[in-house]
């Protein structure tokens, strides 16, 4: 999900934005193609080494020293790219969106570079041995983790958000000031907050503190996204009413709202001495992955594949409508399913009788968590057919057929009453 | 294109920039944000002195409240003993008969096993104590190695042929593949399943009974009752660990299965084991 479709996502949307916002093609000619195909034989060997058991065992960075190696190599082909694209543009200053692309690129490169320092055992295996130990080596990976989050799941996305908000809704962005703002504020914070994922831990207390603190800093800031793309949608909100694409970036940057108000609170050590370990976790992480992530970057996949393909509009937009459905059914129901059984799951842990002693045996949890197994299992799958509604809409939208199919929803008013059309255009 | 205009839905200038069609408003930022954002830095300038938080040179500060988490742990720890402490000392100076004799002692015992258990024993008894296939039932009165107070305790310190431990309870069965014919291990299996309940051929259980007593009775005892000094099982209850049918006895026959446990004195020392075997005789099987 992360490497392979978010990271796709953002290096596809990342040369879109930064040619359209510059006014310049890519940089460095058929470079581009190579960080598209070295990217892909990354994603490549980065799975067949799970199936393999290649792994260093570090969480979001399994893949070994090799696979490590040439993902600097490709990265610093797109660093290349996107900055030379931004050097040669033809525009005076560069757009918000370019920024936090920027951001992403940079700071990606420097967490993959230290996080995955180590000892290769030998030039033919792939067994290497990282150059941290003990605590210090949980401490660079979740510097690492929290901040893969922070750099390739907020800041490269809210890139995304940036240019194709504004372009769908046809209106200007809300606040240029609360932008470079928010922006500043989030790049700095983000990169302290890692700590919190060690609450607890053998990680000295005042590094818990820093971790905690700095995340609660970072709420508003995240937050500063949230109201500068929600609030570029005023002067046309009724557009919700009748084009799915908004829809879908709305439902999105509330999903991107409501995780960055609980990451903050998740890591409030009284919050987190509950929910560490739990499911409450997998509900977060998927409900900014799933509802975030994957919403805004479907909105960007429909906004651009007809621009792509000079299509004059996508094959069907009621086909939009029901992925919308499809998708926010199903991550409501799996977020929600995982917060009930993450906060069951912290509460029967640590539950204990008036003598002190555990009530529940850890299988006991386990076994109580069996129905919200299968509701989750459900709300994946929604999401899934969404996902699968969508490809076929997209296929068909690049082979060149249009859907005939009424329009949606908001011209309704419009027919059934005519002669109000001057009031209500 | 870069000139200054009004945008006419919002009345609000822009900056002036314009990319690919996009303009900013020039609004300013939202005051609840602003001062949201200032109330969150504000609080966390005062958590960092309240707990510890800068890193010095070789430590840290350490915050005002003189919290820290090993503290905190420790503090909850010298509660519990607090609270525990009589009671622990009781349990470990007494015998587990004594234990369950006193019932104060008892309850305690029995709950401080029964969340032992949880932890340790379930993995391989089941949360209900009821076993499974080649996983002794707790809850009953059919014991391998007995199920008197002092025995349990016994079982419980030293495992069931656990090759670390050289007090462990230890026993082996021969695989009668090597002495029997199929046909002697097919009359011995219907004689012992005849001896707790119908069988499928009634004509094999009078040669069984034979064979039984030339080869079995040694250990399983001329009545089949078993014997708890050898581990060997009781076979005229129909409680089998691997299957109580002909086929599954004849198995058993041919290359017998025997399980092991291990020993947990030196993981959880005399005082938890003794709260366990106190739990263990309460599910409702204990011997006197």
């Amino acid at each position: 999900m992360i490497f392979a479709f978010c990271g796709n996502a953002l290096i596809c949307t990342s040369f879109y934005v930064v040619q359209r916002t510059s006014r310049a093609r890519l940089f460095g000619g058929d470079l581009a193609w190579f960080v598209f195909w070295g990217y892909q034989l990354f994603i490549v060997m980065a799975a067949t080494g799970y199936l393999l058991g290649i792994t260093e065992s570090r969480e979001y960075a399994e893949p070994e020293w090799y696979v490590d190696l040439w993902l600097t190599v490709v990265w610093v082909a797109y660093l290349i790219v996107f900055l030379g694209t931004i050097v040669k543009r033809k525009e005076p200053h560069i757009y918000v969106a370019n920024w936090f692309y920027l951001s992403f690129i940079v700071t990606i490169a420097m967490l993959h570079i230290v996080n995955n320092l180590s000892m290769p055992v030998s030039f033919l295996g792939s067994k290497s041995y990282s150059a941290f130990s003990g605590v210090q080596d949980a401490l660079t990976q979740w510097w690492y983790g929290h901040n893969a989050v922070g750099f390739f799941l907020t800041a490269g996305f809210l890139g995304m958000m940036y240019y194709f908000v504004p372009k769908q809704a046809n209106r200007p962005v809300y606040s240029y000031r609360l932008s470079i703002i928010h922006f500043w504020a989030l790049i700095f914070l983000y990169i302290w907050a890692g700590p919190h994922h060690l609450h607890f831990t053998a990680l000295p207390d005042w590094a818990q503190t820093l971790g905690m603190v700095f995340s609660i800093m970072l709420w508003m800031p995240s937050w500063g996204g949230m109201i500068n793309g929600l609030m570029t949608l005023s002067g046309a909100w009724d557009k919700l009413r009748t084009d799915p694409i908004i829809r879908m970036m709305v439902a999105a940057i509330a999903f991107y709202g409501m995780s960055t108000f609980e990451g903050p609170m998740m890591s409030i050590k009284s919050v987190n001495s509950l929910s560490h370990y739990t499911d409450w976790t997998i509900g977060h992480v998927h409900s900014g992955a799933l509802g975030w992530n994957g919403l805004i970057a479907f909105a960007a996949l429909y906004y651009m594949v007809p621009k792509l393909w000079a299509r004059e509009r996508l094959y069907s937009m009621r086909m939009v409508s029901w992925h919308f459905w499809l998708a926010t059914l199903g991550i409501v129901v799996y977020a929600a399913v995982m917060w009930v059984a993450g906060i069951q799951q912290g509460l029967m842990w640590r539950e204990h009788d008036e003598q002190g002693f555990l009530v529940y045996s850890f299988v006991e949890s386990v076994a109580a968590l069996h129905p919200y197994y299968l509701i989750r299992a459900l709300g994946g799958a929604l999401y899934l057919a969404g996902a699968l509604v969508m490809a076929w809409n997209i296929t068909m939208t690049i082979l060149g057929y249009q859907r005939d199919e009424a329009p949606i929803g908001g011209s309704l008013p419009r027919c059934s009453l005519p002669n109000r059309s001057p009031i209500w255009p | 294109m870069s000139e200054k205009h009004i945008d006419e839905v919002s009345g609000v200038a822009t900056t002036g920039h314009e990319w690919d069609g996009i303009r900013e408003l020039d609004n300013p930022m939202p005051r609840w944000w602003v001062w949201t954002f200032y109330a969150t830095i504000i609080w966390s300038l005062g958590y960092v002195i309240a707990y510890p938080a800068w890193p010095l040179l070789t430590s840290a500060t350490q915050g005002v409240l003189g919290y820290s988490s090993r503290g905190e742990v420790r503090k909850d720890l010298t509660a519990a003993d607090d609270a525990m402490g009589a009671y622990r000392a009781a349990i470990k100076d007494k015998s587990v008969e004594a234990i369950l004799a006193d019932d104060q002692l008892r309850s305690i015992a029995v709950a401080a096993g029964g969340a032992s258990f949880k932890v340790n024993c379930v993995q391989c008894h089941g949360s209900g104590a009821a076993g499974s296939q080649g996983f002794p039932n707790l809850n009953d009165d059919d014991w391998l190695w007995g199920g008197k107070p002092d025995q349990i305790q016994q079982t419980l310190a030293h495992g069931i042929r656990f090759t670390k431990d050289d007090q462990t309870r230890d026993s082996l069965m021969p695989a009668f593949a090597d002495v029997l014919d199929s046909a002697q291990i097919a009359q011995v299996s219907t004689y012992v399943v005849s001896l707790s309940g119908p069988v499928k051929n009634a004509s094999l259980v009078e040669p069984g009974k034979t064979v039984f007593a030339e080869n079995c009775a040694a250990c399983h005892g001329d009545d089949a009752k078993g014997n708890k000094e050898l581990g060997a099982p009781n076979l005229t209850d129909a409680i089998a660990l691997y299957g109580a049918d002909e086929a599954a006895i004849a198995t058993q026959v041919r290359a017998p299965r025997m399980g092991a446990m291990p020993a947990w004195n030196a993981r959880l020392g005399d005082t938890a084991i003794k709260e366990l075997a106190a739990f263990v005789h309460s599910l409702g099987g204990g011997e006197k």
